[in-house]
């Protein structure tokens, strides 16, 4: 596959998402108002060609992801290339190694301060499920745990193609979503944190 | 080695040895302290460096195995097994007032094993969470995931921790710490901070600009792999290495298949050696690349950063031909390597020799001669050579501040004892020297390089290794250099196909102790470069 025809995302190069299909169909069931419809349409392609990333690597993934900041696979092509370090100014936070126990309130938090709208790729074996660490006593087996994640990105780590592959998904799914009306992401959001309530201790 | 049971046996007259790899000296708690100050101050000992301090459960006692190595004297190792006098209240006295090092390290102790240490100055734990239930790496250790569920808010009393004294009567009584006092200023730095390589946080107290004291708090990716290893087989563990120091894969995986040959006594094909060493110091070399470029974009100059890249993907490029992947290569196995050669390796290590004089011009014209890199690095972080042997601080940082503490030269390994080159000293001790020695480091290994890939011998690449592999009872101490530092393996074996307990000693856990240290009496923006210059990767530490 040329890198042509990655940057243009046409429909055929991308047939093997059936979630994807799936939500499109969904979102599609009573039609599209053709105003709204519209602003949609813009504000998708405004989003998805200008994601942000917000910097955090605990560990392998996030080397790799260096990589594909620096030159030979040049991220700043598809606009991912401004990695923020402050969540308030980022899009999406790809979670680049194994999440602990320590660190999953830190996790959340960092989740909390993204400013909406927000997305989750979950890169690497441990992000995804805890990795070679799932057995362990202080790993989160997979950040799904604690966070709605968006996107899994599988590998330890993954390549840098990978990253590309998964990232693009997260762009294929902005652009079909909804924010005027319709099927509204934010509910899920709302729903997965009902089920997964954080208990907020004294802070001393 | 008579004459050191001799001197010890005279101080200590309860100790008792036991040969094997090397001397294991076993001392009753209550004689340790004043042993240890004598393995220390006694200039016929001498024993300067603390290399290792590995917490030790052994069911009907709990203790810790001590490991010394000397600078001025030439009798390897030394190991020290202190076991404590109950199991349940455990006591050992803490001897990081002669050896600094030992102070992170006896935490970790405490925090895995709740072996509490009498007179350490800040008993708290260092990897998990303070409202953790239990000590992982204790037998006895209750894994009930109900007792420590993920938690979701934050940990309470940060600033509170202890000592234990003993007092008048010769009881050991809990004394409050705190950490920083109600009216310090503190800032919070990380764990989710780009400049600290990794998920480290700091919190520093300040006085104006001037950064007064450092508190390092670890354990942001603390993924319990000493525990994991206990219940898998040896070829099973050796993964993790990979995944420890990702900069240094391939030295922590050689020098884990190394301590396990060790114990099986397994000679290695002469190319698996030739090979085994070539990778290293091509890890070597990308890690270092990853450092300059770090260290330069840290300071803001990013065409450093993708000048630095752009001579590390080609390594990578080699690792991927032959091992199948760009990081995390799984290629040492126990016996030899995985896999041979790719029929390209040779040419392309060529080339990487032949570009690398010309690319490390570059580089030093682009930063290193640059004035801001001049001023924000010379004469900041000073670390003197004392310190440096106190502290352990062995490697590239260690060599920094003119410390010879090259395992390569102290006791070769593979194919280290057959090549020229040399130990890279500067007397700078401070961040610039630590920068300058990594540079220098990349034209000696591709120096050995130089001399090995037209001397490749032929034949086996993997020794003949048993199906089921198991080490006979006893224990085993490895070291390597690694890209950081002297990296060692422990090993304890009971016979089993599992090993009984692995321990990790990493070099860039002993780097970030001194943090404190080198960063006090420095602006807060030169946290920042001093960290990079140590160039510490978090995973490695928190294991």
């Amino acid at each position: 596959m040329g890198i042509d025809k990655i940057k243009s995302m046409k429909r055929e190069d991308f047939k093997d998402n059936e979630y994807i299909d799936k939500l499109v169909d969904e979102l599609n069931a009573t039609g599209a108002n053709v105003v709204v419809g519209k602003m949609d349409e813009l504000i998708n392609w405004g989003i998805s060609n200008s994601l942000w990333p917000l910097c955090f690597g605990t560990s392998c993934c996030a080397i790799e992801f260096m990589s594909l900041g620096a030159a030979r696979y040049d991220m700043a092509r598809f606009g991912f290339e401004v990695a923020r370090n402050s969540p308030r100014q980022a899009d999406y936070v790809m979670v680049q190694g194994t999440i602990v126990h320590r660190m999953a309130p830190v996790m959340r938090r960092l989740y909390e301060q993204l400013a909406e709208p927000k997305y989750v790729i979950a890169c690497g074996g441990c992000a995804v499920s805890g990795g070679p660490f799932k057995n362990s006593y202080c790993v989160v087996p997979g950040v799904d745990q604690i966070l709605p994640v968006d996107v899994y990105i599988p590998g330890c780590p993954p390549r840098p193609e990978a990253m590309f592959y998964g990232l693009m998904q997260l762009q294929r799914k902005i652009k079909v979503q909804k924010f005027f009306g319709g099927a509204n992401r934010k509910e899920k959001i709302e729903e997965f944190f009902a089920e997964h309530p954080e208990e907020r201790g004294e802070i001393g | 080695m008579s004459d050191i049971k001799e001197i010890i046996g005279k101080i200590c007259p309860e100790a008792t040895f036991e040969d094997g790899e090397c001397l294991l000296v076993s001392v009753p708690e209550k004689k340790w302290y004043p042993l240890a100050k004598s393995l220390k101050e006694n200039k016929d000992l001498d024993f300067d460096v603390l290399s290792a301090v590995v917490g030790m459960d052994w069911k009907e006692t709990i203790g810790v195995v001590y490991y010394f190595t000397s600078t001025s004297h030439n009798w390897g190792m030394l190991a020290v097994k202190v076991e404590a006098e109950s199991r349940d209240d455990a006591y050992i006295h803490s001897v990081s007032d002669l050896w600094k090092v030992a102070n992170f390290q006896e935490r970790e102790v405490y925090d895995m094993f709740g072996i509490k240490f009498v007179n350490h100055p800040d008993m708290r734990r260092f990897f998990l969470r303070n409202d953790w239930v239990g000590h992982p790496l204790r037998k006895d250790y209750d894994a009930n995931p109900e007792l420590n569920p993920i938690r979701l808010e934050d940990e309470i009393n940060e600033d509170d921790s202890r000592v234990f004294v003993e007092n008048a009567e010769g009881k050991i009584v809990e004394e409050p710490r705190k950490v920083f006092e109600k009216d310090e200023y503190v800032v919070n730095i990380g764990p989710q901070h780009p400049s600290t390589h990794g998920v480290m946080r700091f919190r520093a107290s300040l006085d104006g600009e001037i950064v007064k004291k450092v508190d390092v708090v670890s354990g942001y990716i603390h993924r319990g792999i000493e525990k994991l290893t206990e219940g898998m087989t040896y070829p099973q563990i050796l993964h993790f290495t990979d995944r420890m120091d990702y900069m240094s894969a391939h030295q922590n995986r050689h020098c884990l298949c190394m301590c396990i040959e060790k114990a099986l006594g397994l000679e290695i094909p002469k190319r698996a050696q030739v090979i085994r060493t070539m990778m290293d110091e091509l890890m070597r070399i990308s890690s270092h690349l990853l450092s300059f470029g770090c260290t330069a974009m840290d300071l803001g100059a990013t065409t450093a950063f993708f000048y630095g890249f752009r001579e590390r993907e080609m390594v990578l490029d080699i690792f991927e031909k032959t091992c199948g992947a760009r990081m995390s290569m799984n290629y040492n196995v126990i016996g030899g390597v995985i896999a041979d050669l790719h029929p390209d390796f040779v040419k392309d290590v060529k080339h990487l020799i032949e570009i690398m004089p010309e690319r490390l011009k570059e580089y030093h014209k682009v930063f290193s001669g640059n004035l801001i890199a001049k001023n924000r690095l010379k004469g900041v972080g000073m670390l003197s050579k004392e310190d440096a042997v106190n502290y352990a601080i062995t490697g590239p940082s260690g060599r920094g501040s003119n410390w010879s503490c090259d395992c390569r030269k102290k006791h070769p390994y593979a194919a280290y004892g057959e090549v020229e080159f040399d130990e890279i000293l500067l007397d700078g001790c401070d961040s610039y020297s630590r920068y300058m020695v990594r540079m220098k480091e990349i034209e000696q290994s591709c120096r050995i390089l130089e001399q090995l890939v037209d001397r490749i011998p032929e034949g086996e690449i993997r020794a003949q290794v048993p199906k089921i592999v198991k080490l006979p009872a006893g224990r085993w101490y490895q070291q390597v250099e690694a890209s950081r530092g002297t990296f060692g393996v422990y090993i304890e074996s009971t016979g089993e196909k599992t090993p009984y307990r692995v321990h990790f000693q990493s070099p860039c856990f002993n780097l970030v102790g001194v943090m404190d240290l080198t960063c006090s009496g420095y602006m807060i923006a030169d946290l920042i470069t001093i960290g990079a210059a140590l160039d510490f990767v978090i995973p490695d530490i928190d294991r």
